[in-house]
């Protein structure tokens, strides 16, 4: 009977009645809704089920098989941690938003139709929208507002692919459409923004430094990742993404190092982090494929661990740049050993989960013999250690001390971080557990000597140079700065065409307003009013009278005002128009 | 090692703080300790069985040498970057 509920509705009917329950049994309430979308998801066959059919379409709501169940298994994982860590806010908006955006992504994992595909879309996008609202600053509601018009830009692309896509092939249904044709460039376009792909990946890190200290974890995992699901359903083998893949590997490092606000060098990590899914899925290989999907994985639950150790520096000292903090480690000790646990799985240390999922995409780049892609990969792979995996928590926990004092955050944050943690470290130790669950049966073996040392090399080198080039001062100084991406050209661009659009626009009702309704209607009212004067000051203007004179005649002589004409002049003169106007419709035309 | 220090503050409160790296001693010693993490590294790779997909990947010490560059490479890129794309924080307001 339970196998009737889709894990998505119990997210979205479940957000409802938040609202109305009070206390401790709220929060037993909010846990136990992930954990009964878990009991469903075990428990859901391979196939397609849930079908509705609405006018000629049939909605699909469960298309179950091995690549949407990994993704509905990690969604719920972090719905759970995510709600656990924010047990203890007091704001239902933010608790009804996280649980629909959650509900969103697992409707976007097993939905085989493009209908309600594009439902689920659009209510990942308003309900993280409400994530950073809920943060109730002027910043947050001006990013909030830029991030939703944008995720509206990209919805409306997808669903004009949509519409394509069902005008040309019948159905609503999809799997592989690969690229090739308008409908599907659409619809990669609009999954594209999702997935941060440069260059429409600026709402990522414009918006989620804004974000609430718990709507961010949410927001870390969800939209990327769903969008990661997406493109390896509908665009594997896409050489184009192996290309994109790789520049979102290496770009973001750049804007992470210069990067002040600690949760804004995450957010370029994660667009990071995805370049590595991108090339995976690009290359699209049983192992590449593998690899994406493992590293999606992987990446939601240490992103997802770095944004709660970062969110709880905030939520406890109220700073989260660079510059504000640092020396933290002595009174959030259990904070900072969360966070290095996530910066080390981030960077990909031997035991640590992204080891094993990194390298099975950098393996897969080897085996086609992409070296380019294998050299820019591990480039890329030395750089996150720098960026993520030493800069967040060196500058945060250590580094020069701030003075601040704030010590660890409650027990329900510290627990959700705890279990991010362990998440991390037990899939990185044993890899099996998460290999069994990846779509294609796995043949890799991560653990030999070879890798496990090259691997150290790249990161302890690289931690060498961090090491020397700060000791020397060539490390670039954390400033209070922000550094352009490619959201200036609509947020410069935005105001250039509100300034045109002023100009141009009120240009036109000014000359207009001045024309007929100052100009044109004062004229003729002057002239039905007063009209022998009006005609000779006319006429004295086309003969050059100097102003003096007319004024002097406007004033001195006013033939109306000595008129003795009877008022029933003008009417009969009416009249004798309209009948004659009457005359000539009703006879003549 | 003395990792906690017992300290009396302002207000003579007891605190117990965790004073890992602020003595010069303890990061002398944690950077020693990196360093002959680094030569370890750099032997082993001698006694190492590589299967290299690529012929670069078997040179001995090429994955130190290329993390090392890419980091020194990636922090100058970023410095360069910088002088191009910053601005004032109330740049956008």
């Amino acid at each position: 009977m339970i196998n009737s509920i889709p894990p998505a509705a119990i997210f979205i009917v479940g957000a409802l009645f938040v609202p109305l329950i009070r206390g401790r049994l709220k929060s037993a309430y909010m846990l136990v809704l992930p954990v009964l979308a878990f009991a469903i998801l075990v428990k859901m066959p391979e196939g397609k089920y849930w079908v509705v059919r609405i006018l000629d379409y049939d909605l699909i709501f469960g298309r179950v098989d091995r690549l949407s169940m990994v993704f509905g298994y990690i969604f719920t994982f972090i719905s759970l941690l995510g709600i656990l860590f924010a047990l203890k806010v007091t704001d239902d908006l933010q608790h009804v938003s996280a649980l629909m955006y959650a509900g969103g992504a697992l409707g976007v994992a097993f939905s085989g139709d493009l209908v309600s595909l594009y439902v689920f879309w659009e209510l990942l996008a308003i309900s993280s929208t409400f994530l950073i609202l809920a943060r109730r600053t002027k910043a947050s509601q001006l990013a909030a507002f830029r991030y939703i018009l944008v995720h509206v830009f990209g919805g409306l692309c997808l669903l004009a692919g949509i519409m394509f896509y069902i005008h040309d092939s019948g159905t609503a249904e999809f799997a592989n459409i690969g690229l090739g044709g308008t409908a599907s460039w659409l619809i990669f376009l609009g999954i594209a923004l999702n997935a941060a792909i440069p260059p429409l990946h600026p709402w990522l890190q414009d918006a989620y430094p804004e974000a609430t200290v718990t709507g961010a974890v949410f927001m870390c995992a969800l939209t990327t990742k769903s969008a990661v699901y997406l493109m390896a359903r509908t665009f594997p083998g896409t050489e184009l993404l192996i290309w994109l893949g790789a520049l979102m590997t290496v770009v973001p490092l750049l804007y992470g190092i210069l990067e002040n606000d600690v949760r804004r060098v995450l957010a370029y990590i994660i667009i990071n982090q995805v370049g590595f899914m991108m090339v995976g899925i690009g290359i699209g290989t049983e192992l590449a494929i593998n690899g994406a999907v493992a590293h999606a994985f992987c990446d939601i639950l240490y992103v997802g661990l770095l944004f709660m150790a970062t969110g709880s520096v905030l939520h406890m000292t109220g700073k989260i740049r660079c510059t504000d903090l640092g020396g933290l480690y002595k009174t959030m000790p259990l904070t900072c050993l969360f966070c290095m646990i996530g910066a080390a799985s981030i960077s990909g240390f031997p035991f640590f989960n992204d080891f094993i999922s990194k390298s099975m995409i950098v393996s897969a780049a080897a085996h086609e013999k992409l070296s380019v892609i294998w050299l820019i990969l591990q480039f890329a792979s030395a750089g996150v250690f720098l960026h993520a995996g030493i800069k967040v928590p060196f500058f945060t926990f250590f580094g020069q001390d701030s003075g601040i004092r704030a010590k660890d955050p409650p027990l329900n944050m510290l627990l959700a971080m705890g279990g991010a943690a362990l998440l991390c470290v037990v899939t990185g130790v044993f890899p099996g557990a998460l290999y069994d669950i990846l779509p294609y049966p796995v043949h890799f073996v991560p653990y030999s000597a070879a890798h496990v040392v090259n691997e150290l090399q790249l990161l302890m080198f690289g931690g060498l140079a961090f090491v020397l080039l700060i000791r020397t001062g060539h490390y670039p100084e954390q400033v209070r700065a922000i550094n352009l991406d490619t959201d200036w050209f609509y947020r410069k661009g935005g105001r250039l065409f509100y300034y045109v659009m002023d100009k141009v626009l009120n240009g036109v009702n000014v000359v207009a307003d001045r024309a007929i309704a100052q100009g044109i209607s004062v004229w003729v009212g002057r002239l039905s009013r007063r009209p022998l004067t009006s005609l000779v000051s006319l006429y004295m203007k086309a003969m050059g009278k100097d102003r003096v004179a007319m004024e002097e005649f406007e004033q001195e002589t006013s033939p109306e005002a000595t008129s003795l004409m009877a008022m029933g002049v003008p009417v009969f003169v009416s009249l004798v128009f309209v009948f004659s106007l009457f005359v000539v419709f009703a006879f003549l035309g | 090692m003395n990792l906690f220090c017992d300290q009396i503050e302002g207000q003579a409160e007891m605190k117990r703080e965790l004073k890992l790296f602020e003595k010069s001693e303890n990061v002398k010693r944690f950077l020693w300790f990196f360093y002959a993490f680094l030569v370890v590294l750099l032997i082993v790779d001698f006694f190492v069985h590589k299967h290299a997909a690529f012929p670069w990947e078997a040179t001995p010490a090429f994955f130190a040498a290329y993390g090392f560059s890419s980091c020194v490479l990636l922090i100058f890129m970023a410095k360069a970057l910088r002088i191009f794309i910053k601005r004032d924080e109330d740049y956008y307001d």
